[in-house]
């Protein structure tokens, strides 16, 4: 069952509406992504880059095509082959651009309850939700409000939340807009640490070209059409993924 | 963590003010069901409270609470010949309406049978029973007359030696109770122009028939007062109240009563019937359209409350979607938000209810099966309410979370 790789899919397109308004916001989009590994996704407003994460995300079923996740189909075309709750629940980790917390429970609680839906004790959530909000510098904020939270600590907590179930894949829609130069790359960092240490598969849709470098891999989309990226491909002469696999490999 | 009162704790405000708003209407819930237990027990109290095991009527009335009822005064001796009979009493009952201090007042007055009823088991709260067989009164206190009060009523004035509480004519008025003599003095008093008019009137048809023109002395007897002149009656009772021996059944009294062909008689409960299908039915009817109706609105607001704390709360919803909360989480957080309005709400109705119910006109009588009924609906139609947002609720779909 496990070939090794966190994402694949195959010729997944996506066609919004019908008829006059018909857009096809993705296009045959065949991309794998192994475990461990860090993918930025670059591209002009528009390009569909969204659409796929939340694709890949199970939260917008696409038109036509197949999502396998960790090596099992979980979608064929628009439908679904398992509760898509209950797995993204336990393997799968969001970061959104526009802050996504509950704005009626604290910091701490927004981290807590995707632990609670996976059968977390309450005081078993807590220690835990207060050692990632430590890890990324917002445990002082834990009981307040995110509406009295900066947007950066609201990303933070946000990051927080999507790391509780140490996910198979996280996935992260400019996660970093809302955080300085300094504090985006911490969070990148994170996220590269993770997947290394974790076997996590990792995308990040990011318009943010100086922290490049943290990522295995770079794709590009453009009108729907995903492709690796020219840079990328002159970056990655030895690919960082297959440093890992070979990590992996000797261990 | 329980996500409903997370909720709720963070639009504290808004749910508060709903909350005292459903409680208010269930309040008036509760005291339409109160003031209909209130007019049964106002309109069978009187029954209830004579003790009475059978009630003889003039022929073929209800009377004489449901319609005006007149017997003889000597149907009592005629009732005491029968076997079985214990005692029998004169009932006089009938309701006026004077003033007082510029104020209308009205009193539903009851004769006691002197000397064998005082007033001595009536709930006195004050004062004391009947001591004379003239000129004194037990009035209730929702008549507002204080002890020692004089109120005239026709040519008398009456004293006020008693006070109790509670005793309400099926009307809602005050009781008022007198020796039966000063009752029927109250209910018969005739001004004296009004008998000397009548006491001519009866001299003239004298003198105009023919045993009048031969007998001129039997037209001296036509002109005296009434109560002089064997051949008129004496002023009629409202109805005579029997209690049966020990060991005898008021049935079998029945049945012996039943062969007099010039009244009617019925069992306590018998009357109790006849209240509660006469004058009380419609008042029944009007009230429980009135509790159906303030009920269905009570659900129809609180749907449309946890309706529009939905719809507020959908990206949420979305986005705990988004992170793979089940449907019953979101669905509990909804149905007891429900729960929790209908709970509360139905506190302060209760809360609320016991301050302002005594201030009343009419006595609202909140009983233990009517608040578990009301209960029960408020539980079902928490639920029920619920179901609109919760299904709203469903149909989000969690990528609702990334727009807006
Ligand atoms: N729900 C929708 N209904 C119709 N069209 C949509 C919908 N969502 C996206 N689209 C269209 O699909 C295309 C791709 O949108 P998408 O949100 O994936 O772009 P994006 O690359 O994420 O852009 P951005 O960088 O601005 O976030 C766009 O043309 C957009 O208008
Ligand atoms: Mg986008």
């Amino acid at each position: 069952m496990d070939n090794g790789y966190a994402i694949e899919t195959e010729g997944l397109t996506k066609i919004y509406g019908s008829g006059n308004t018909e857009v096809v916001a993705m296009r045959d989009v065949t991309v794998k992504i192994r475990r461990g590994e860090v993918v930025a996704l670059l591209g002009p407003s528009g390009s569909g880059k969204s659409t796929f994460l939340t694709a890949v995300g199970l939260i917008n079923p696409p038109s036509a095509g197949r999502i396998l996740i960790g090596g099992e189909l979980v979608m064929d075309g628009p439908k679904a082959l398992m509760e898509t709750r209950s797995f993204r629940r336990r393997y799968i980790g969001f970061v959104f651009q526009k802050s996504n917390l509950i704005p009626f429970l604290s910091a701490i609680e927004n981290v807590q309850i995707a632990l609670e839906v996976n059968n977390w004790s309450a005081s078993a959530s807590r220690r835990r939700a207060m050692e990632l909000l430590e890890y990324l510098g917002v445990s002082d904020r834990a009981d307040q409000s995110p509406a009295t939270l900066s947007g950066g600590q609201q990303q933070r907590v946000a990051v927080a939340r999507a790391l509780a179930n140490q996910p198979s894949i996280i996935l992260a829609d400019e996660p970093t807009a809302a955080l300085d130069g300094r504090l985006g790359r911490q969070v990148m960092e994170l996220f590269r640490k993770l997947a290394h240490e974790q076997g996590t598969g990792v995308v990040v849709v990011t318009h943010d070209h100086r922290a490049l470098d943290v990522f295995d891999t770079v794709y590009e989309m453009e009108d729907g059409v995903i492709r690796r990226s020219e840079t990328d491909a002159m970056r990655t002469i030895s690919s960082p993924v297959e440093d890992d696999q070979k990590e992996r490999g000797a261990t | 963590m329980n996500l409903a009162v997370k909720d709720i704790r963070h639009n504290f405000g808004r749910f508060a003010l709903t909350t005292v708003g459903v409680g208010m209407l269930l309040m008036i819930v509760m005291g339409m069901s109160g003031i209909y237990r209130g007019i049964i027990e106002d309109a069978t109290l009187l029954v209830d409270e004579s003790n009475a095991d059978l009630w003889i009527v003039q022929r073929n009335t209800r009377g004489p609470f449901a319609e005006v009822s007149r017997v003889p005064a000597n149907l009592v001796h005629r009732a005491l010949a029968v076997p079985g009979v214990e005692t029998a009493r004169e009932f006089v009952y009938h309701t006026i309406q004077r003033e007082r201090e510029g104020k209308p007042i009205r009193i539903a007055v009851v004769g006691l049978s002197w000397p064998t009823d005082k007033g001595e088991s009536l709930p006195l709260v004050a004062g004391r029973a009947l001591a004379r067989n003239h000129f004194e009164m037990i009035a209730d206190r929702r008549l507002g007359l204080p002890l020692g009060e004089r109120i005239r009523l026709g040519k008398e004035s009456y004293t006020v030696v008693g006070i109790t509480e509670n005793m309400i004519g099926s009307a809602g008025d005050g009781l008022a109770f007198f020796t039966v003599a000063d009752a029927l003095d109250i209910q018969f008093d005739i001004p004296g122009e009004a008998v000397r008019l009548e006491r001519q009137a009866r001299f003239v048809r004298g003198t105009l028939s023919d045993l009048g023109r031969k007998q001129p002395a039997l037209t001296e007897t036509a002109f005296k007062l009434p109560w002089e002149i064997p051949s008129l009656g004496p002023r009629q009772i409202s109805a005579v109240m029997v209690n049966v021996l020990p060991g005898t059944t008021p049935q079998s009294v029945a049945a012996v009563l039943a062969g007099w062909s010039d009244v009617s008689v019925y069992t306590a409960e018998g009357q109790r019937e006849l209240l509660l299908l006469g004058p009380v039915e419609k008042v029944r009817r009007q009230i429980g359209l009135f509790r159906v109706l303030l009920t269905i609105i009570a659900g129809i607001i609180m749907a449309l409350i946890l309706y529009t704390l939905t719809l507020d709360k959908l990206h949420d919803i979305a986005l705990l979607k988004l992170i793979g909360a089940p449907n019953r989480r979101i669905l509990g957080m909804i149905l007891q938000q429900a729960l929790l309005l209908g709970v509360v709400g139905y506190g302060i109705a209760f809360l609320i209810g016991l301050r302002i119910f005594p201030r009343f006109p009419r006595r609202v009588i909140l009983t233990d099966g009517d608040l578990m009924q009301l209960a029960a609906i408020v539980l079902v139609i928490s639920v029920l309410s619920s179901v609109l947002g919760i299904w709203k609720a469903i149909r989000v779909e969690p990528n609702e979370a990334l727009s807006g």
